[in-house]
């Protein structure tokens, strides 16, 4: 009897959820009239270095920017020097192997500028990947901001040691939380993969 | 011959005047962390904090389980503070998912969280206190902890670890009369923490291990990204809960505090306040929820985010605390990213140890609100 029960509720389960992802279609209605602030935030990085940089989303609190990696350094310095961002909240990186790329993303906040409280600023680049990482000797290579924002160094030391992304510039690129003499990939990247799955 | 070797393996100069000194991990006083310490006879030269003891590999073991299996993990990294750990994330997923909570569950996440802060302070604030050899101040944090582990345990059912928020509201409605048990405990954990002052920080011993000592001024505080109790000690006022209100923080009355020494002092001192704050928010919103209604939006059985990320953010007790997550339209997540207010505040440690004493190391250590677990996840 119970198996018959367990059937019935899985099949109800499974027939009952289709006609309801209304939910999901919200966030797009409300994408038509864009938050001001945060598209004032993007306008002035595209006025300034227009073509180079590419906004990828305006969200409440939220702008992210896409730069290449030969502009991420510049882009970095104007947002701290013209729009007041004053720390980095968070780096991490992301492995897109079949686009050979490793993606870096840093979350700025600001401490000093009241207005900026809630925002957070997404500054993303990418670097081409490589098939046997060598850390610090293959390819994989982007400029650190370490010298705008002092509070990237343990974060980039982690995005170093855990997708194998050399940081041209840091001053300490050491592991970090892995064994100094880790042998094997880089075990963020989607290639490591673990045992059993 | 050092050219041939990797980054972390290089060979270092040693001074004859400087020895090199480790700390840990087995240290009693540092947790599951090593710290290496030179040191000129009693004062500290340079020092490398060394984490990555406890590294579990948390995000890396999120790409491979779905939404709802990710949560009893994830808490893993601070079981004292589990709901706040967790927070981010579920709010990172409810709007991946485009899910509205209903009001009741943002009253009980709100009183969850306060009450894991507080559990996570008192912990904290036990081992603040054997590190500087008080023992009373590691029997009462201990003692009266265990007030408000009841309560959560009224809650969820689990003294930690409790598994209690899920993507659209929290897991169970809370038991029938927690309202009044729970007004109960918080007044007298409040009346017991307020004789702390007598005992602990008012003590001259105290006083004088930690005042001036580490001393972070607010531009540096600033300059090096820190955050929570360590950010708020050096006179900036910045807190999640006013600066960017979830759930129903905007609606609660509260202040957050500040201190402008930025001393050790200073930083083990505002978590007590906090607390003060944390028994007035569980009050203000014990009295403020609706008494009735749904705590809990059912999910699809597999739910599936968009092409999209989010960053979401809440101050837990040791500050801010961010899940980034990347969803590629599969159940699992491509890329969860945890920034823990740990390992934000560890780079102020090499900072605040040049030139200190060797024996202040313990205090200024543990007065940045640092949990080794967590900054390694």
């Amino acid at each position: 009897m119970s198996e018959e029960k367990k059937e019935s509720i899985e099949s109800e389960s499974q027939e009952k959820p289709t006609p309801k992802p209304t939910p999901t279609k919200k966030p797009t209605l409300e994408k038509v009239n864009l938050p001001e602030f945060e598209k004032g935030l993007a306008d002035k990085i595209v006025e300034k270095f227009g073509e180079k940089t590419k906004v990828a989303f305006v969200k409440p609190d939220r702008v992210r920017i896409n730069v290449s990696k030969e502009n991420v350094h510049d882009v970095a310095e104007f947002i701290r020097d013209e729009l007041n961002f004053d720390h980095a909240e968070s780096v991490s990186g992301v492995d897109y192997p079949q686009d050979k790329e490793i993606e870096v993303v840093y979350h700025i906040g600001s401490y000093t500028d009241s207005s900026l409280a809630r925002q957070i600023l997404v500054l993303a680049t990418r670097a081409p990947r490589e098939e046997n990482p060598i850390p610090g000797n293959d390819a994989t290579r982007l400029p650190s901001l370490r010298d705008i924002f002092y509070s990237v160094e343990f974060h980039e030391r982690e995005v170093f040691e855990m997708l194998g992304v050399y940081f041209e510039g840091h001053p300490d690129n050491r592991r970090l939380l892995l064994p100094e003499d880790w042998a094997d990939l880089p075990p963020l990247r989607k290639d490591f993969a673990i045992k059993g799955r | 011959m050092s050219a041939k070797l990797p980054p972390g393996l290089a060979l270092q100069k040693v001074d004859e005047r400087i020895m090199t000194l480790n700390v840990g991990p087995q240290h009693p006083g540092s947790g599951h962390m090593r710290i290496i310490v030179q040191i000129d006879g009693d004062f500290i030269v340079a020092c490398d904090p060394d984490p990555g003891y406890v590294h579990r590999g948390e995000e890396k073991m999120a790409e491979y389980r779905n939404y709802i299996l990710n949560i009893p993990h994830l808490e893993r990294p601070v079981i004292h503070d589990s709901c706040n750990v967790l927070y981010p994330y579920v709010l990172g997923v409810e709007e991946l998912l485009g899910i509205e909570v209903p009001e009741r569950a943002k009253y009980i996440r709100v009183i969850a969280s306060e009450l894991n802060r507080c559990i996570y302070i008192m912990y904290w604030l036990a081992i603040y206190g054997i590190f500087l050899g008080h023992s009373t101040m590691f029997m009462w944090p201990a003692g009266d902890r265990e007030l408000l582990i009841d309560l959560m345990e009224k809650m969820s059912g689990a003294r930690v670890t409790h598994a209690h928020f899920v993507p659209g509201g929290v897991r169970n409605d809370l038991p029938p009369n927690f309202e009044d048990v729970c007004l109960r405990q918080v007044n007298y954990f409040e009346k017991r923490i307020k004789e702390y002052a007598a005992v602990f920080y008012d003590n001259p011993i105290l006083i004088a291990r930690t005042e001036k000592t580490g001393i972070l001024s607010r531009q540096d505080a600033i300059r090096l990204g820190t955050t929570g109790s360590v950010l708020r000690a050096s006179g900036v006022d910045y807190d999640l809960r006013k600066k960017e209100p979830y759930d129903v923080y905007d609606e609660l009355d509260f202040q957050t505090p500040v201190l402008k020494e930025g001393d050790s002092y200073a930083r083990s001192k505002i978590p007590w306040l906090d607390m003060m704050e944390s028994c007035r928010i569980i009050r203000n919103a014990l009295a403020k929820m609706p008494k009735s209604g749904s705590v809990r939006v059912k999910l699809k059985p597999n739910p599936k985010g968009g092409d999209d990320s989010v960053y979401k953010r809440v101050e837990s007790g040791r500050g801010s605390l961010g899940c980034y997550i990347v969803s590629d339209k599969k159940p699992e997540p491509y890329r969860l990213k945890l920034s823990v207010g740990s390992f934000r505040n560890l780079i102020a440690l090499p900072y605040l140890l040049k030139g200190e004493k060797l024996g202040n190391m313990p205090s200024v250590y543990w007065s940045l609100n640092y949990w080794p677990v967590e900054a390694d996840r």
